[in-house]
């Protein structure tokens, strides 16, 4: 491996990484490790997988983790209702069990002519033993499909991705053979960029007042859930298409259901907002 | 001083297995962090701190280590030397040495050598580059966050001033706890059994024998999944606890809602278990402690919160109960002890730091029952006591 691989990934125009996400990522790409990120709700963990595969122009597959998926789920399924279907009301050949064997995300990453990025979204949202389930077909990236006695191998070590929320603690085992990375919520000018490439035409002085407004609102200890980036841009565009100055701004917090999902959230800023009137009426009289 | 820092990271109590320092090894081999000691910064914690939890350990660990370097290539430096040096491998345990072997040592040293040659080459141009414009050595794309990058001036120590600013202190893990933290640690007390009458359709079973019948089907039925969880909450409501109210509340609001045990049941004492305990905060409601003893099961998981904190007598003497309008026959260190005997597991959860366990009733008390921090981590370390199968 040469020096000059290692930078395969960059970001793309429209998902602008940190620059120690962007080498994390380089790092599990080159060393062929899972790519484990975990971070707060909305900082980008799901997409960073779609941009992943946008970047290095690779298909992407998705496995949206359940808490009913099984390990086994992701290799193959034997479709036994379909074969006893079959069996018994004489559609197709029963007797070839190979055309009832579906591939699920991993074995269909492995069978793939072409590297693709997997994305195993959410794993801690299975039970507590599924990662340690994966161990194996992970690490050797290959698997045995027991009723067809066919071991199925990789063409290409996929690229692994897989986010977590950090509802449950991930074995050890398993942590230890992925690269890991936090997304911690960007910081203000990472996050001026990142709206610039939602609302190029922004005005800076809007922008500026918006970015004061949303990490003021952050800092809220009472909110319940915190607004995030994907309610940033939003609100962002509702107050341009508000007509919304950057003075008016500073005095309001307008369509802040577009900020705050939670109806008493809500509530919470109201009262906030009413009792801050109250002060600065106080202090100008 | 290189592998002072993988011993300098286990110090602060962050996982590091030997293991996840060969990758590190080989990432580095492979000329990673080449650049920039920001991406050695980047490239370690990646690969060795697994959880946000240890990333403050691992900024302060890597600020104690790294203080003095500006460069990689005094890292790059430092570990063939490491190399050539046999003596340094001998804190090593056999297990661990001969997982090092394994890795070919000589092959690694080759590498390092080679890739310093190249360094030291990179390194004039990467000076001058430095120098005319003090931009970052690998700042391309000019997309500086706060998170990694490079201050102001000359950049290489930017590192160890990012470590310094400890981003991620907010993120430790012996920090005091929230409910939804406890709620998750309780999880882990889950107990699923299949219990009573057959009455749930085992459909893989179902599919599995009627296929096995050749297709004659064969209706298979078992017992639901109930969680068999008991849990008693015991706490410590006495005047020392008052600093930690809120706390001790948050557990009982957090094991209160948890939805998953089969019975859940609390009651509060002051300072120490004496006859009776209470069933409300005020201590107003009395409830014997033997009767209790009589009728939970031993299968109860037990969690008592307290300081342990108390003048010797409470816990030793008769009649020794602070409370003034209750006098105690049976000094409180004998209920302990029959609480202890009575159910198969108890835990007991302190507030107080464990460098504050010496003092002489806390230290009896831990003779009686296994003692925790309640902290996150001492909290998940005694629920997984809990937790554990007894015969």
């Amino acid at each position: 491996m040469q020096a000059s691989s290692f930078d395969q990934f960059t970001g793309t125009e429209t998902y602008i990484v940190s620059p120690d996400l962007r080498d994390t990522v380089n790092v599990a790409i080159a060393l062929q490790r899972p790519l484990l990120v975990k971070g707060e709700p909305g900082t980008g963990k799901t997409l960073l997988a779609h941009n992943i595969a946008r970047a290095l122009g690779k298909p992407l597959l998705v496995w949206n983790i359940k808490s009913t998926t099984k390990a086994k789920d992701g290799l193959y399924v034997y479709d036994t209702v379909q074969r006893l279907n079959d069996a018994r009301f004489g559609d197709g050949d029963v007797s070839d069990i190979k055309r009832y064997i579906r591939l699920g995300c991993l074995g269909q990453a492995f069978t793939a002519d072409e590297q693709v990025v997997l994305l195993i979204d959410e794993i801690d949202k299975a039970d507590i033993e599924f990662p340690n389930d994966l161990l194996n077909e992970l690490d050797e990236m290959n698997f045995y499909i027991l009723e067809t006695d066919e071991r199925i191998v990789a063409q290409q070590r996929p690229i692994v991705i897989i986010t977590s929320n950090a509802e449950k603690e991930l074995p050890d085992a398993f942590l230890r053979r992925c690269v890991f990375h936090y997304i911690a919520f960007p910081e203000r000018d990472l996050m001026a960029e990142i709206v610039h490439v939602h609302h190029p035409r922004l005005e800076d002085d809007l922008l500026g007042q918006a970015l004061e407004r949303f990490y003021e609102l952050r800092k809220v200890e009472a909110l319940r859930k915190k607004p995030s980036t994907s309610e940033l841009i939003d609100w962002l565009q509702a107050l341009v298409a508000g007509g919304i100055s950057a003075e008016q701004l500073a005095t309001a917090l307008p369509f802040l259901g577009v900020l705050l999902k939670k109806e008493s959230d809500v509530e919470v800023m109201l009262k906030k907002g009413a009792a801050d009137q109250r002060r600065l009426t106080r202090m100008g009289s | 001083m290189f592998l002072d820092f993988f011993y300098t990271l286990r110090r602060h109590k962050i996982p590091v297995a030997l293991t996840e320092w060969r990758v590190l090894m080989q990432a580095l081999s492979l000329g990673f962090a080449h650049s920039s000691l920001a991406r050695f910064y980047t490239l370690a914690r990646s690969l060795l701190v697994k959880d946000v939890g240890y990333y403050d350990a691992y900024d302060l660990a890597f600020k104690e280590t790294f203080h003095g370097i500006t460069t990689p290539e005094e890292i790059l430096d430092e570990i063939v030397a490491w190399l050539q040096d046999p003596y340094t491998l001998e804190h090593l345990t056999p297990e661990q040495l001969a997982l090092l072997q394994q890795f070919d040592l000589e092959a690694l040293r080759e590498l390092f050598a080679q890739r310093l040659r190249e360094q030291k080459e990179r390194h004039d141009r990467g000076n001058r580059m430095i120098g005319t414009g003090g931009t970052s050595p690998f700042g391309h794309n000019g997309k500086h966050s706060k998170g990694i990058r490079v201050g102001g001036e000359g950049g290489q120590h930017s590192a160890v001033q990012v470590a310094e600013e400890r981003h991620y202190e907010n993120y430790r893990r012996d920090r005091t706890l929230d409910i939804r933290q406890i709620q998750m640690a309780l999880k882990k007390l889950r107990n699923l059994q299949r219990l009573g009458a057959e009455e749930e359709l085992d459909l893989e079973e179902t599919i599995d024998q009627t296929c096995r019948n050749g297709g004659e089907i064969e209706l298979i039925f078992c017992p639901p999944r109930k969680n068999n969880a008991k849990v008693l909450l015991l706490m410590d409501a006495g005047g020392s606890m008052m600093p930690y109210t809120t706390l001790v509340e948050g557990l009982f609001s957090a094991a209160h809602k948890a939805t998953h045990f089969k019975d859940f049941q609390y009651y509060y004492f002051h300072n120490c278990i004496y006859e009776q305990l209470y069933s409300d905060m005020r201590m107003n409601k009395k409830v014997s402690t033997s009767s209790l003893l009589h009728i939970l099961d031993a299968d109860y998981k037990v969690i008592l919160v307290g300081d342990a904190y108390m003048a010797p007598e409470e816990l030793i003497d008769p009649g020794g109960a602070l409370y003034y309008y209750h006098h105690n026959d049976t000094p409180g260190m004998t209920w302990l002890h029959r609480i202890q005997e009575h159910f198969r597991v108890c835990i007991w959860l302190n507030p107080l730091p464990a460098g504050q366990w010496n003092r002489t009733t806390i230290h009896l008390v831990r003779q009686v029952f296994p003692m925790y921090e309640l902290t996150l981590d001492g909290l998940e370390r005694g629920i997984k006591q809990l937790a554990r199968k007894v015969a």
